[in-house]
Protein backbone atom coordinates (compact mmCIF):
# COMPACT_ATOMS: atom_id res chain seq x y z
CA UNK A 1 0.00 0.00 0.00
CA UNK A 2 0.92 3.46 -0.80
CA UNK A 3 1.07 5.92 2.58
CA UNK A 4 1.85 9.57 2.89
CA UNK A 5 2.53 11.13 6.43
CA UNK A 6 1.90 14.66 6.60
CA UNK A 7 4.51 15.85 9.56
CA UNK A 8 8.27 14.65 9.67
CA UNK A 9 8.36 14.78 13.24
CA UNK A 10 9.14 11.76 15.61
CA UNK A 11 5.51 10.48 15.73
CA UNK A 12 6.28 10.75 11.53
CA UNK A 13 9.44 9.42 11.43
CA UNK A 14 8.76 6.16 13.42
CA UNK A 15 5.58 5.60 11.37
CA UNK A 16 7.41 5.71 8.55
CA UNK A 17 9.84 3.65 9.89
CA UNK A 18 7.71 1.21 10.71
CA UNK A 19 5.25 1.32 7.79
CA UNK A 20 8.38 0.84 5.57
CA UNK A 21 9.32 -2.17 7.96
CA UNK A 22 5.95 -4.07 7.03
CA UNK A 23 6.70 -3.38 3.29
CA UNK A 24 4.59 -0.59 2.74
CA UNK A 25 5.47 2.45 -0.05
CA UNK A 26 5.84 5.60 2.01
CA UNK A 27 6.05 9.36 1.70
CA UNK A 28 6.67 11.83 4.71
CA UNK A 29 5.45 15.62 3.64
CA UNK A 30 7.69 18.20 5.98
CA UNK A 31 7.96 22.02 6.03
CA UNK A 32 11.30 22.19 7.28
CA UNK A 33 14.67 21.16 4.82
CA UNK A 34 16.31 20.22 7.90
CA UNK A 35 14.28 17.28 9.27
CA UNK A 36 13.80 15.90 5.22
CA UNK A 37 17.18 15.73 5.22
CA UNK A 38 17.87 13.81 8.77
CA UNK A 39 14.94 11.43 7.45
CA UNK A 40 16.30 10.45 3.84
CA UNK A 41 20.29 9.68 5.97
CA UNK A 42 18.03 7.56 8.11
CA UNK A 43 15.42 5.89 6.04
CA UNK A 44 16.81 6.46 2.00
CA UNK A 45 14.22 8.70 0.14
CA UNK A 46 10.88 8.84 1.70
CA UNK A 47 10.42 12.60 1.76
CA UNK A 48 9.52 15.44 -0.03
CA UNK A 49 9.99 19.06 1.83
CA UNK A 50 6.76 21.46 1.27
CA UNK A 51 3.61 22.12 2.92
CA UNK A 52 1.05 19.21 3.03
CA UNK A 53 -1.85 21.55 3.43
CA UNK A 54 -1.14 22.39 -0.21
CA UNK A 55 -2.90 20.76 -2.68
CA UNK A 56 0.19 21.43 -5.64
CA UNK A 57 2.23 19.43 -3.38
CA UNK A 58 -0.10 16.74 -2.27
CA UNK A 59 -0.62 16.46 -6.57
CA UNK A 60 3.00 15.96 -6.48
CA UNK A 61 3.45 13.55 -3.90
CA UNK A 62 0.95 10.66 -5.63
CA UNK A 63 -1.83 11.63 -3.63
CA UNK A 64 -4.14 10.66 -5.97
CA UNK A 65 -3.04 6.80 -5.82
CA UNK A 66 -2.45 6.82 -1.73
CA UNK A 67 -4.24 4.08 0.02
CA UNK A 68 -3.57 5.54 3.37
CA UNK A 69 -2.98 9.22 4.58
CA UNK A 70 -2.04 10.46 8.31
CA UNK A 71 -1.42 13.63 9.49
CA UNK A 72 0.33 14.14 12.76
CA UNK A 73 2.45 17.53 12.36
CA UNK A 74 1.54 19.24 16.07
CA UNK A 75 -0.67 21.50 14.92
CA UNK A 76 -4.51 20.64 14.50
CA UNK A 77 -5.44 23.35 12.27
CA UNK A 78 -2.93 21.82 9.63
CA UNK A 79 -3.95 18.25 10.74
CA UNK A 80 -7.62 19.00 9.78
CA UNK A 81 -6.77 20.77 6.46
CA UNK A 82 -4.26 18.05 5.24
CA UNK A 83 -6.55 15.37 6.06
CA UNK A 84 -9.79 17.41 4.77
CA UNK A 85 -8.16 17.85 1.21
CA UNK A 86 -7.29 14.13 1.09
CA UNK A 87 -10.67 12.47 2.10
CA UNK A 88 -13.14 15.25 0.18
CA UNK A 89 -11.33 16.10 -2.29
CA UNK A 90 -9.06 13.06 -3.61
CA UNK A 91 -10.98 10.29 -1.93
CA UNK A 92 -8.11 8.63 -0.20
CA UNK A 93 -9.49 5.34 1.62
CA UNK A 94 -7.96 5.41 4.63
CA UNK A 95 -7.96 9.13 6.68
CA UNK A 96 -6.14 9.23 10.38
CA UNK A 97 -5.31 12.44 12.11
CA UNK A 98 -3.36 13.16 15.00
CA UNK A 99 -5.03 15.70 17.85
CA UNK A 100 -2.99 17.43 19.90
CA UNK A 101 -5.46 19.58 21.63
CA UNK A 102 -7.89 17.00 23.31
CA UNK A 103 -10.65 19.72 22.88
CA UNK A 104 -10.50 19.40 18.81
CA UNK A 105 -11.60 15.92 18.65
CA UNK A 106 -15.20 16.63 18.08
CA UNK A 107 -14.58 19.54 16.04
CA UNK A 108 -13.17 17.05 13.30
CA UNK A 109 -15.78 14.61 13.68
CA UNK A 110 -18.40 17.16 13.05
CA UNK A 111 -15.77 18.17 10.15
CA UNK A 112 -15.72 14.76 8.85
CA UNK A 113 -12.58 13.54 9.91
CA UNK A 114 -13.55 10.60 12.36
CA UNK A 115 -10.16 8.53 12.10
CA UNK A 116 -8.34 10.38 14.82
CA UNK A 117 -6.10 9.46 17.73
CA UNK A 118 -5.57 12.22 20.84
CA UNK A 119 -1.75 12.35 21.63
CA UNK A 120 -2.27 13.61 25.03
CA UNK A 121 -5.48 11.60 26.12
CA UNK A 122 -2.96 8.43 25.57
CA UNK A 123 -0.64 9.62 27.35
CA UNK A 124 -2.37 10.76 30.50
CA UNK A 125 -4.53 7.95 30.46
CA UNK A 126 -1.50 5.54 30.95
CA UNK A 127 0.05 8.15 33.58
CA UNK A 128 -3.36 7.60 35.37
CA UNK A 129 -3.55 4.00 35.15
CA UNK A 130 0.39 4.19 37.36
CA UNK A 131 -1.01 6.67 39.82
CA UNK A 132 -4.90 6.12 39.95
CA UNK A 133 -6.16 3.85 42.78
CA UNK A 134 -8.51 2.57 40.32
CA UNK A 135 -5.83 1.02 37.04
CA UNK A 136 -8.52 0.84 34.04
CA UNK A 137 -7.01 1.70 30.88
CA UNK A 138 -8.86 2.36 27.60
CA UNK A 139 -7.21 0.23 25.11
CA UNK A 140 -9.37 1.02 22.32
CA UNK A 141 -13.23 2.70 21.39
CA UNK A 142 -15.65 1.61 19.64
CA UNK A 143 -17.48 5.07 18.99
CA UNK A 144 -19.60 3.74 16.42
CA UNK A 145 -21.26 0.98 19.05
CA UNK A 146 -20.86 3.33 21.99
CA UNK A 147 -18.58 0.38 23.86
CA UNK A 148 -15.23 0.40 25.33
CA UNK A 149 -12.40 -2.23 25.82
CA UNK A 150 -10.16 -1.83 28.94
CA UNK A 151 -7.98 -3.39 31.21
CA UNK A 152 -8.75 -3.04 34.90
CA UNK A 153 -6.01 -4.64 37.19
CA UNK A 154 -7.74 -6.31 40.19
CA UNK A 155 -5.83 -3.99 42.94
CA UNK A 156 -4.59 -5.39 46.20
CA UNK A 157 -8.38 -4.80 48.17
CA UNK A 158 -10.26 -4.41 45.14
CA UNK A 159 -14.08 -5.54 45.52
CA UNK A 160 -13.93 -8.35 42.99
CA UNK A 161 -10.75 -9.82 44.37
CA UNK A 162 -12.29 -13.17 45.32
CA UNK A 163 -15.71 -13.20 43.62
CA UNK A 164 -16.64 -15.27 40.64
CA UNK A 165 -17.31 -13.64 37.73
CA UNK A 166 -20.73 -14.50 37.35
CA UNK A 167 -21.30 -12.42 40.68
CA UNK A 168 -19.66 -9.44 39.53
CA UNK A 169 -22.86 -6.86 38.61
CA UNK A 170 -20.82 -4.83 35.82
CA UNK A 171 -23.17 -2.22 33.86
CA UNK A 172 -25.52 -3.79 31.83
CA UNK A 173 -23.95 -4.85 28.53
CA UNK A 174 -20.54 -5.40 29.26
CA UNK A 175 -18.61 -8.83 28.82
CA UNK A 176 -15.70 -9.61 30.83
CA UNK A 177 -13.22 -11.09 27.54
CA UNK A 178 -10.10 -12.29 29.43
CA UNK A 179 -8.32 -12.50 32.48
CA UNK A 180 -4.59 -12.17 32.43
CA UNK A 181 -2.80 -13.85 35.32
CA UNK A 182 0.73 -13.78 36.67
CA UNK A 183 2.48 -17.16 35.21
CA UNK A 184 -0.21 -18.35 33.68
CA UNK A 185 -2.11 -18.65 30.11
CA UNK A 186 -4.54 -16.31 29.15
CA UNK A 187 -8.10 -17.22 29.05
CA UNK A 188 -11.91 -16.74 28.75
CA UNK A 189 -13.04 -16.09 32.02
CA UNK A 190 -15.97 -19.16 33.07
CA UNK A 191 -19.08 -17.89 34.51
CA UNK A 192 -17.22 -19.65 38.28
CA UNK A 193 -13.64 -18.16 37.26
CA UNK A 194 -12.88 -16.33 40.67
CA UNK A 195 -10.82 -13.06 40.38
CA UNK A 196 -7.62 -12.68 42.46
CA UNK A 197 -5.56 -9.62 43.18
CA UNK A 198 -2.59 -8.99 40.69
CA UNK A 199 -5.11 -10.12 38.27
CA UNK A 200 -5.66 -8.37 34.81
CA UNK A 201 -8.98 -8.02 33.69
CA UNK A 202 -10.05 -7.29 29.95
CA UNK A 203 -13.43 -5.98 29.59
CA UNK A 204 -15.78 -4.55 27.13
CA UNK A 205 -17.79 -1.54 28.68
CA UNK A 206 -20.69 0.64 27.64
CA UNK A 207 -19.04 4.32 26.92
CA UNK A 208 -19.15 6.52 29.65
CA UNK A 209 -19.95 4.07 32.55
CA UNK A 210 -16.36 3.45 34.10
CA UNK A 211 -17.46 4.77 37.47
CA UNK A 212 -20.03 2.07 37.54
CA UNK A 213 -17.26 -0.04 36.82
CA UNK A 214 -15.06 1.17 39.52
CA UNK A 215 -17.99 0.49 41.91
CA UNK A 216 -17.50 -3.06 41.29
CA UNK A 217 -14.06 -4.05 40.66
CA UNK A 218 -11.95 -0.62 42.65
CA UNK A 219 -10.86 -0.74 46.04
CA UNK A 220 -13.66 -0.33 49.19
CA UNK A 221 -11.81 2.94 49.92
CA UNK B 1 -10.32 36.67 14.15
CA UNK B 2 -7.09 37.79 13.64
CA UNK B 3 -6.13 41.25 13.99
CA UNK B 4 -3.13 42.24 11.73
CA UNK B 5 -3.82 45.02 9.61
CA UNK B 6 -6.66 43.38 7.72
CA UNK B 7 -8.46 42.71 10.46
CA UNK B 8 -7.66 46.00 12.71
CA UNK B 9 -8.70 47.82 10.01
CA UNK B 10 -12.13 46.05 9.02
CA UNK B 11 -13.41 45.60 12.70
CA UNK B 12 -12.44 49.70 12.29
CA UNK B 13 -14.53 50.18 9.76
CA UNK B 14 -17.56 48.30 10.82
CA UNK B 15 -17.02 49.71 14.33
CA UNK B 16 -17.03 53.51 12.71
CA UNK B 17 -20.89 52.13 11.00
CA UNK B 18 -22.18 51.76 14.05
CA UNK B 19 -21.85 47.78 13.94
CA UNK B 20 -21.04 45.34 17.39
CA UNK B 21 -17.93 44.33 17.00
CA UNK B 22 -15.43 41.75 18.59
CA UNK B 23 -11.94 40.89 17.44
CA UNK B 24 -9.67 37.89 18.72
CA UNK B 25 -6.02 37.43 18.27
CA UNK B 26 -3.70 35.65 20.42
CA UNK B 27 -1.21 37.89 20.79
CA UNK B 28 -2.00 41.07 22.80
CA UNK B 29 -0.11 43.44 21.17
CA UNK B 30 -1.44 43.41 18.10
CA UNK B 31 -4.70 45.13 19.43
CA UNK B 32 -2.37 48.21 19.37
CA UNK B 33 -3.36 48.34 15.76
CA UNK B 34 -6.98 49.35 16.60
CA UNK B 35 -7.55 52.91 17.03
CA UNK B 36 -7.85 54.85 20.54
CA UNK B 37 -11.76 55.10 20.24
CA UNK B 38 -12.82 51.72 18.96
CA UNK B 39 -16.08 50.73 21.32
CA UNK B 40 -16.04 46.98 20.15
CA UNK B 41 -14.81 44.12 21.84
CA UNK B 42 -11.05 42.93 21.83
CA UNK B 43 -10.41 39.38 22.99
CA UNK B 44 -7.42 37.54 24.07
CA UNK B 45 -8.51 34.26 22.94
CA UNK B 46 -8.18 31.78 19.52
CA UNK B 47 -11.10 31.13 17.38
CA UNK B 48 -9.92 27.62 16.84
CA UNK B 49 -11.06 26.95 20.03
CA UNK B 50 -14.74 26.71 20.99
CA UNK B 51 -14.58 28.01 24.54
CA UNK B 52 -12.75 31.32 22.93
CA UNK B 53 -15.78 31.92 20.01
CA UNK B 54 -18.49 31.09 23.18
CA UNK B 55 -16.48 34.12 25.31
CA UNK B 56 -16.84 35.95 21.48
CA UNK B 57 -20.83 35.07 21.87
CA UNK B 58 -20.92 33.70 18.70
CA UNK B 59 -23.96 32.74 19.08
CA UNK B 60 -25.10 35.91 18.41
CA UNK B 61 -23.55 36.86 15.47
CA UNK B 62 -24.94 37.33 12.15
CA UNK B 63 -21.45 37.42 10.57
CA UNK B 64 -17.89 35.61 10.81
CA UNK B 65 -14.83 36.67 9.55
CA UNK B 66 -11.41 35.01 9.78
CA UNK B 67 -7.92 36.64 8.64
CA UNK B 68 -5.09 34.97 10.09
CA UNK B 69 -1.58 34.84 8.88
CA UNK B 70 -2.68 31.05 8.53
CA UNK B 71 -4.78 29.55 5.74
CA UNK B 72 -5.85 26.27 7.94
CA UNK B 73 -6.02 28.15 11.03
CA UNK B 74 -8.52 30.53 9.09
CA UNK B 75 -10.32 27.91 7.05
CA UNK B 76 -10.85 25.77 10.76
CA UNK B 77 -11.92 28.28 12.45
CA UNK B 78 -14.59 29.23 9.66
CA UNK B 79 -16.15 25.97 9.36
CA UNK B 80 -16.15 26.03 13.36
CA UNK B 81 -18.36 28.97 13.05
CA UNK B 82 -20.77 28.08 10.27
CA UNK B 83 -21.07 24.03 10.88
CA UNK B 84 -21.15 24.07 14.81
CA UNK B 85 -22.10 27.76 15.64
CA UNK B 86 -24.25 28.58 12.67
CA UNK B 87 -23.72 31.69 11.86
CA UNK B 88 -24.73 32.68 9.02
CA UNK B 89 -22.03 34.43 6.95
CA UNK B 90 -18.89 33.35 7.22
CA UNK B 91 -15.84 34.45 4.97
CA UNK B 92 -12.04 33.76 5.40
CA UNK B 93 -9.01 34.76 3.51
CA UNK B 94 -7.47 31.50 2.16
CA UNK B 95 -3.63 32.75 0.35
CA UNK B 96 -3.70 29.56 -1.56
CA UNK B 97 -6.09 29.32 -4.14
CA UNK B 98 -5.61 25.83 -4.94
CA UNK B 99 -7.37 25.67 -1.32
CA UNK B 100 -9.85 28.22 -1.86
CA UNK B 101 -11.14 26.43 -4.55
CA UNK B 102 -11.62 23.36 -2.30
CA UNK B 103 -12.80 25.06 0.75
CA UNK B 104 -15.59 26.15 -1.67
CA UNK B 105 -16.96 23.47 -2.34
CA UNK B 106 -17.13 22.41 1.06
CA UNK B 107 -19.30 25.66 1.02
CA UNK B 108 -17.12 27.51 2.54
CA UNK B 109 -16.63 31.41 1.76
CA UNK B 110 -13.41 32.12 0.90
CA UNK B 111 -11.05 35.23 -0.52
CA UNK B 112 -7.63 34.37 -1.74
CA UNK B 113 -6.12 37.57 -1.66
CA UNK B 114 -3.44 36.22 -3.73
CA UNK B 115 -5.82 36.00 -6.79
CA UNK B 116 -7.23 39.55 -6.20
CA UNK B 117 -4.11 41.33 -6.27
CA UNK B 118 -2.91 39.51 -8.85
CA UNK B 119 -5.81 40.48 -10.97
CA UNK B 120 -5.95 44.27 -9.87
CA UNK B 121 -1.98 44.33 -11.24
CA UNK B 122 -3.30 43.08 -14.64
CA UNK B 123 -6.15 45.32 -14.87
CA UNK B 124 -3.47 48.32 -13.60
CA UNK B 125 -0.54 47.44 -16.01
CA UNK B 126 -3.48 47.06 -19.24
CA UNK B 127 -4.52 50.40 -18.73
Amino acid sequence: MYGIIVGGGEVGYYLARELLDNGHEVLVIEKNAKKCEGMEDELGSVSLCGDGCEIAVLTKAGIARADMFIAVTDEDDDNLAACQIAKQKFNVAKVIAKINNPKDEHIFAKLGIEHTVDAVALVLEHIKAQISTFPLVHLLSLKDRGLEIVLIRIAEGSLGAGKSVESLSLPLGSIAATVIRQGQECQVPALDTILEAGDQLVCLIPSGSEEAVQTVLGTST
Amino acid sequence: MGCGRVGAELARLLDAEGHKVTILDTDASSFDKLPPDFKGTALLESATDEEGLQKANITEADAFVAVTREDDKNAMAAQIAKQIFGVPRVICRIYDPLREEFYGSLGLEGISPTLVFARLLKEKLEK
